[in-house]
């Protein structure tokens, strides 16, 4: 346990370190996002002052650590919030959409890569290579836009960009930051099928991209199964081909999947710059992007905090997971 | 899209008939996704009847405090939301108008100013508007001194004579001192800036917070600075009720308005950036206006039946600037050979269609003694001859620095291919809007491509940052436009402290003209075009009027049919 606790440290100093210099060294003035352009010399100089800019960056560093370690993360300047508070009110937007698009990835990603495993060669495998194929290339700002044009304009299934109907503003109050959550909790059903009509395309874009991955992925894990020789002593048994590929090859495949989806889960987490830009959605990619082109840096402090945060808690997760779904790892 | 995928999926597994497990699970899936995503939303949303629906890109709003804010989005929700003492008059943008003051006066020396207040108004809070309240606004503006400080600083207002320059005489009455007799046009021209703005001091001092004084911060309260970035304490026709950063902000109507109330209760702008997710927004009835349409997007908006849209001129200037530190850009003949070598025509109808207008002078179409002449045309020829003259025949090589945003990228991509016809090799540097900035800001750059708007809708605010430099030093304390450039100008410096000073309107317009003109023939900037705004609204939309600046588009007046 202790030597997890310094692991953990020592990656979030890292982190932080590395962050905390390149933020310093990229060209870009950060009294700028606070004074702007038109601002006099006298005032720029005396935000340069104000922010501690004229300190040596070991100092800069230093100083930013010992806010840290009291829980100060800073003021974000462009949005003139404390930074976390920033964070709580992006990072469920992320979450929300990150974690729809991570069920839909898998839940159609793993079914799809079984059946390419089972069926290798033939032409459902090769329409499933297709599938995957398009997903990883077709850049999903494009795709984006593309879907918001067909399903949102053209068709009208779903609502448009953004996470709620503006109708919603004054009579829906969000408390933990994840709206369906809290639209199931304030049982107001009317928000949440607006909720629902919001998340879905963005969800099902980044879903896409995710089974993409999970498809190929699940597919390989389960040709090496199934040319193991347990699975030639189950068909001896007389096992139904079923049982032998639901029950027998995706159990054990099952162990490596995890790692794939979570990792997958952890990339969609970060925040997806230009999903969020596509569907005006206030999450923590936008915010961490926006906070980097204007050097802003408590602001990306925070979301790399957040971020490594998210790693570690995701590896720490599929660790338990593995020892659930694998016997072997349970003793050690 | 993975519904319609999993459709095709599940016919196609029918046909192979894999297992019969598999069709369930896959059914199970795709009826899942159908479930959630088909036949929940409603076919076509429409906004609220008496709630005006923006998509803009606000995310340049850091702070709401008048005293503060120097950025555009907010400028347009301050000016809706505060009142100043005088306005910018719309009909004839060269002239000013009260707005909480009723009347008011310039003594012979030209160094009081005496506002009479309009009786009886009231802030939104419902705290009666005096002229204490004007003048402890100036006094929280000077002493917290914040970026667009300097426009009241600027007639000679500090910390320490502040609350005598500017005092309510009585409750009515507000007196306005200022250090020299300067020409009353620039004055009350200045007061109408958002840093004008009157704040209701009894609301705001509710919300202060005690300081200790020090060396850099004298005063011993906030002046509710910490308070007002993310509140509202004004007299305008709207409050401002609510602000997410990059998120929404949301207007409505305010009841304690003393003039004409406005006929919607809200204005919701929502931070939309993508011009093609505007559009799409504004062709579905999600909202009513688009602020951020791209050329392209803009034109099919005018295409389309049920919608419409308007523009108008802004105060915002592009140009190309060459930095006089570099020597071969420092020649006279160069700089002129530059000017002729942009094909306005070209750029003018195809990359600013619609949201700019060639200019070649530094003053806004507008603005009080701004200068109608284009004399340049893309001439290769009589630029060659030029450069020949300055005995770069064979040409040269020269940097261009360029923020990756449309237009300004086609517009530099374009020069970079007229100038060499004429055996100057650009080589395009792009970076990132606030990268280019600082590189600018330090003097740093060989060419540069920059957007200027005006800090006040006055003839100085550009005179000054194009064809003033005081000090060409590189610790200069006054870091103009021209000091950018390294552009050492003592005679034009003089000239435009001049025009500060004339008190008589046309006179005042003639040496601004002149300024102007010396700019066009020898200065280092290219100017290339006047930004245009243009929005594309829903039919319904009605009387919704683009002003010259921001803090001018007003929205007291529109309606929803």
């Amino acid at each position: 346990m202790a030597g997890f606790l310094v692991v953990v440290a020592t990656t979030y100093l890292g982190l932080l370190a590395v962050t905390f210099f390149i933020g310093r060294v990229v060209p870009i003035d950060p009294v700028l996002a606070i004074v702007g352009d038109r601002a006099p010399a006298h005032v720029v100089e005396r935000v340069r002052l104000e922010m501690g800019l004229d300190l040596p960056y070991y100092q800069q560093f230093w100083l930013y650590m010992k806010g840290v370690l009291s829980g100060d993360f800073g003021t974000s300047v462009l949005t003139t919030n404390p930074v976390m508070t920033d964070i709580r009110r992006v990072f469920p937007a992320t979450m929300e959409l990150a974690s729809v698009g991570t069920i839909i990835g898998a839940l159609i990603g793993v079914p799809l890569g079984v059946l390419a495993a089972v069926r290798r060669g033939s032409f459902t495998d090769q329409v499933v290579r297709i599938i995957g194929l398009v997903g990883y290339s077709v850049p999903i700002f494009w795709l984006g836009l593309l879907a918001l044009l067909v399903f949102y304009a053209r068709l009208g299934w779903v609502s448009g960009p953004g996470r709620i109907d503006v109708v919603f503003e004054y009579t829906f109050t969000p408390v933990t930051g994840f709206f369906l959550l809290d639209a199931i909790l304030n049982r107001d059903w009317a928000a949440f099928r607006d909720i629902v009509s919001h998340i879905i395309l963005p969800a099902s874009l980044l879903g896409y991209f995710s089974l993409a991955y999970i498809s190929r992925m699940t597919r390989s894990f389960m040709l090496n199964e199934l040319g193991q020789e347990y699975i030639v002593a189950a068909r001896a048994k007389g096992l139904s081909e079923t049982r032998i590929i639901w029950g027998h090859a995706l159990r054990n495949a099952a162990v490596p999947l995890v790692t794939v989806i979570a990792l997958s889960y952890a990339g969609l987490l970060e925040g997806s710059v230009l999903t969020e830009t596509v569907f005006a959605w206030p999450g923590l990619g936008l915010y961490i992007t926006n906070s980097l082109q204007n050097a802003d840096m408590n602001a990306v402090l925070g979301g790399t905090i957040v971020i490594g945060s998210v790693f570690i808690a995701i590896n720490l997760l599929s660790d338990v997971l593995y020892r659930m779904l694998d016997p072997r790892t349970r003793s050690r | 899209m993975p519904k319609v995928i999993v459709n095709e999926r599940g016919t196609e597994m029918n046909r192979e008939t894999i297992s019969s497990r598999m069709r369930p699970l896959l059914a199970g899936a795709a009826f899942s996704l159908l479930l959630v995503s088909g036949g929940m939303a409603p076919a076509f949303a429409e906004t609220p009847a008496d709630t005006l629906v923006q998509a803009w890109a606000i995310d340049d709003t850091i702070t709401l405090d008048p005293a503060e804010s120097f950025e555009l989005s907010p400028a347009e929700f301050i000016g809706n939301a505060y009142d100043m003492l005088v306005r910018l008059d719309i009909a004839d943008t060269t002239k000013v108008k009260g707005g909480i003051a009723d009347s008011w006066t310039v003594s012979d020396d030209g160094l009081t100013y005496t506002f009479k207040l309009k009786p009886g108004i009231k802030f939104a809070s419902g705290n009666p508007v005096t002229a204490e309240d004007v003048a402890w606004s100036f006094e929280r503006v000077v002493k917290l001194d914040k970026s667009p400080a300097f426009i009241l600083t600027q007639f000679g207002l500090t910390g320490d004579n502040v609350a005598e320059k500017a005092k309510a005489a009585d409750e009515n009455t507000f007196v306005f001192t200022v250090d020299k007799a300067y020409a009353p046009s620039f004055v009350l021209n200045c007061l109408t800036a958002t840093v004008g703005a009157v704040i209701d001091k009894k609301l705001v001092m509710e919300h202060a917070e005690a300081k200790t004084p020090s060396d850099e911060y004298k005063y011993d309260t906030d002046f509710g600075y910490g308070w007002l970035k993310t509140n509202y304490a004004g007299s305008g026709p709207f409050k401002i009720r609510d602000w997410r950063a990059n998120e929404i902000l949301v207007l409505e109507r305010n009841d304690n308005y003393y003039g004409e109330k406005p006929a919607l209760a809200r204005v919701i702008y929502r931070h939309v950036k993508e011009s093609a997710t505007q559009r799409l927004m504004l062709e579905a009835g999600d909202v009513d206006i688009a602020r951020n349409l791209e050329p392209g997007d803009l034109d099919a908006v005018s295409k389309n039946a049920d919608l419409a849209t308007t523009s108008a001129p802004k105060g915002t200037v592009y140009y190309i600037s060459l930095n006089q530190k570099n020597a071969n850009l420092a020649k006279p003949e160069v700089r002129e050979a530059f000017k002729y070598l942009v094909d306005y025509d070209a750029i003018g109808s195809t990359l600013l269609k619609g949201i700019g207008e060639i200019r070649q002078t530094y003053q806004a179409k507008g603005v009080l003694g701004a200068l109608e002449a284009s004399p340049y045309k893309f001439d290769v020829a009589k630029a060659k001859e030029l450069l020949e003259k300055a005995g770069l025949k064979d040409g040269f090589s020269v940097t261009f620095d360029v923020r990756n945003t449309q237009p300004v990228t086609g517009i530099a991509e374009s020069f970079q291919q007229t100038a060499g016809q004429a055996g100057v090799k650009i080589e395009i540097i792009p970076g990132d809007g606030k990268q280019t900035l600082t590189k600018y800001r330090a003097r740093n750059h060989d060419m540069y491509i920059g957007q200027w708007g005006m800090d006040y809708w006055d003839p100085n605010s550009n005179g000054e940052a194009f064809t003033s430099n005081p000090d060409n030093g590189d610790d200069a304390s006054v870091k103009t436009l021209a000091w950018r450039n390294a552009w050492d100008i003592p005679e034009l410096t003089a000239q435009s402290k001049a025009a500060l000073l004339e008190r008589d309107n046309g006179k005042r317009a003639e040496m601004y003209q002149k300024l102007q003109q010396e700019a066009l023939e020898t200065s280092p900037f290219v100017m290339i075009f006047q930004q245009i705004e243009a929005a594309g609204l829903r039919g319904a939309v009605k009387n919704y009027k683009l002003g010259p600046s921001m803090d001018t588009n007003f929205l007291a007046s529109v309606t929803k049919q």
